[in-house]
């Protein structure tokens, strides 16, 4: 038989290979779950993986790639943080909406107004609506020692509620035939946020998205504060000897992380989704999630693993019209994924060996 | 307006049974050290699970029967990643249910619009699911507090290398607790859509897993506080029907986030409780979401 030895520290190698592998190990057990349904498996695998960046359609759906992957990874790069602090934060979908309403209500409240300073506003009350959101159960767990995890996840629930509020109500658009939701923003050129670069689908989300990857990594890498994220999350007694004050990690983190998803939310408000509607929220704080696991909350391996999630996104409406596989396909791809990385993650923190 | 309180009480116990039996599991399994956050994909699970048992066979006890199974199936992942690969759990959790709302998302679409097949009523007009809660509170007391198997199980709750040092098998005592768990949360689940909803749809157990693990911290891991939490949220939540239903000037989509906001309040109450309280330590197990790692 075989018996596990702890590694003292995760080598490199295995580091990289864990999602690698993981990636790989979703397509095939996928690929089998396609066969059982009695789809060709890899004509499907294909459609998801290859098609969105070399297909025939590709011209189309290589912008794509930028419009999903953009909030995915500004969202992660946040969470990340926690993560490694040990602060949970799975509610990065509530400060997504909410930082979506804050920001499409600047843009509301200005209409028809033209002026340069409106989408700036409009970035900031994005952020400090996610921040908030956030803040809650920062506040909440350093005050009363309530569970951040599930705070968080239930003031999802609420933004949603919001979200639902709003469309029918104070923000619904009194031009728009009775018909629940908001103004569209991409036809109120002053809040708009269209491509940079027509039809490259990099709009100022994905650039937000970038410099947050750096901001972490700078942080992460080169200064105190990522050293204290890192002590608290691997030892957190020996980060309170080294000074480490717990309470200003979970609201730095709860709130940079709200906030980066709050921009995430503005920047989709006013580009790709245009309006806030009842079901605004479309998960992007959850794949988020996997997101920031996958790149193993380093800040290159977001990137990729931001790029690939949303090719799942992309693959998966694809072949949904190409093979007529189900549209939840993805989110089964996607939960796979997770279930294998943390699976496999087993050969970076242990030796296997076999026994005497 | 007139509530009827008698009305109301009948309505509340239906509308705690998902939350109570989920709970109940949930109970045992971070009783035995483990903290599972997939309750809401096993729910999920077995809403989906259930209500296509019953509707094919047109039996909905048959229907409970498979979403325990197809529950305790879907936690066994969890128990296979957690105990074996000794994976983070709450990372792990969270990936069942990611797993959950997608696998039910995927294959439920088929059972979309149909109807479920009518309950038996049971002793007093409330049906069989709704006692089988009730008397499952009780029988989770006794079997953790004074039966030798349960006193096992909350020794690995509480200590799990002494307990190993003691020659109790902590990976196997853990794994029934999962599996225990993940039954019971099929079977809430399936309340939901067998007896509450009475059809399937996308996403229906719409965060009452969340609010089961919520209401286990709220019971400070005492099957009878359990009891007490989930009728609290039921109480929340008929009350809350009422109000719409009677036209309230509040919109609906804001009268719907009180079982939320209910929630964060009674865990921010009694956390406080417990942080500001003369009560010293918590009744939390000691154990608690550590991996066990036996070095030999």
């Amino acid at each position: 038989m075989f018996r596990l030895e702890p590694r003292a520290s995760a080598p490199l190698l295995w580091q990289v290979a864990t999602p690698v592998l993981a990636v790989l190990a979703t397509m095939i057990v996928g690929g089998c779950l396609f066969a059982a349904m009695g789809f060709d498996p890899v004509a499907a695998i294909r459609t998801i993986f290859w098609d969105p960046l070399f297909g025939p359609t590709a011209a189309y759906s290589r912008p794509q790639l930028l419009v999903k992957a953009g909030p995915l990874i500004l969202i992660a790069s946040g969470l990340a943080l926690g993560f490694r602090a040990g602060i949970w934060n799975i509610g990065a979908e509530g400060q997504y909406i909410i930082g979506a309403i804050c920001g499409a209500a600047v843009a509301l409240a200005a209409y028809p107004m033209d002026a340069f300073w409106i989408f700036p506003a409009m970035i900031l009350a994005g952020a400090a609506g996610g921040w908030a959101w956030g803040m809650v159960p920062a506040v909440l767990r350093n005050w009363f020692g309530a569970s951040e995890i599930l705070v968080s996840l239930m003031l999802v629930y609420v933004a949603q509620r919001i979200a639902a509020w709003m469309a029918f109500g104070p923000m619904k658009n009194p031009e728009g035939f009775n018909f629940p939701g908001s103004r569209n923003l991409q036809q109120y050129e002053a809040a708009s946020n269209p491509d940079l670069i027509a039809n490259s689908g990099l709009h100022w989300g994905g650039v937000a998205a970038v410099l947050a990857l750096a901001a972490t990594w700078f942080v992460m890498s080169r200064h105190v504060l990522g050293f204290h994220i890192r002590t608290a999350g691997a030892a957190p007694r020996a980060a309170r000897f080294a000074g480490v004050r717990p309470e200003r990690l979970v609201a730095l983190c709860l709130g940079v992380s709200g906030a980066l998803a709050g921009l995430a939310g503005l920047f989709e408000v006013a580009g790709p989704a245009g309006q806030i509607t009842e079901s605004f929220g479309s998960g992007y704080g959850f794949t988020a999630i996997i997101v920031a696991f996958l790149g193993r909350l380093h800040p290159l391996g977001i990137l990729l693993a931001g790029l690939l999630l949303a090719l799942t996104y992309i693959g998966g409406e694809l072949a949904q019209m190409m093979l007529n596989l189900p549209a939840a396909t993805v989110q089964v791809f996607q939960g796979m994924l997770l279930f294998f990385l943390l699976g496999f993650d087993i050969l970076t923190r242990y030796r296997i060996r076999r026994r005497a | 307006m007139m509530i009827d309180p008698l009305s109301v009480f009948i309505l509340l116990l239906g509308a705690a049974t998902p939350i109570l039996f989920a709970a109940l599991g949930e109970l045992v399994v971070e009783r035995a050290g483990v903290l599972n956050l997939g309750v809401e994909g096993m729910m999920i699970t077995g809403a989906l699970a259930g209500f296509a048992a019953a509707h094919a066979s047109g039996s909905p006890a048959l229907g409970f029967i498979a979403a325990a199974v197809a529950g305790a199936a879907l936690s066994m992942t969890f128990a296979a990643l957690t105990q074996f690969l000794l994976s983070n759990q709450v990372a792990t959790g969270l990936a069942l249910t990611l797993f959950g709302l997608g696998l039910t998302a995927m294959f439920g679409k088929p059972y979309e619009g149909m109807k479920a097949p009518a309950m038996m009523p049971g002793p007093l007009g409330l049906n069989w699911m709704i006692w089988l809660g009730i008397a499952l509170v009780p029988v989770v007391w006794w079997f953790l507090s004074r039966t030798r198997p349960g006193l096992i199980l909350r020794a690995v709750g509480e200590n799990h290398d002494a307990a190993h040092g003691l020659g109790y098998p902590v990976r196997r005592v853990r794994i029934l607790a999962i599996g225990f768990g993940g039954a019971l949360a099929g079977m809430g689940g399936a309340y939901i859509s067998i007896a509450t909803v009475l059809q399937w749809t996308e996403g229906m157990t719409a965060g009452a897993g969340w609010i089961a693990l919520a209401i286990v911290v709220f019971a400070q891991w005492n099957p009878w506080g359990v009891l007490a939490g989930a009728w609290l949220f039921g109480g929340v939540t008929v009350l809350q029907l009422r109000l719409q239903a009677a036209g309230v000037a509040v919109p609906v989509q804001l009268l719907s986030m009180a079982p939320y906001l209910a929630t964060i309040i009674v865990l921010v109450l009694i956390s406080a409780r417990q942080k500001f309280g003369r009560s010293g330590g918590g009744a939390a197990p000691a154990s608690l979401g550590r991996p066990f790692h036996a070095l030999k």
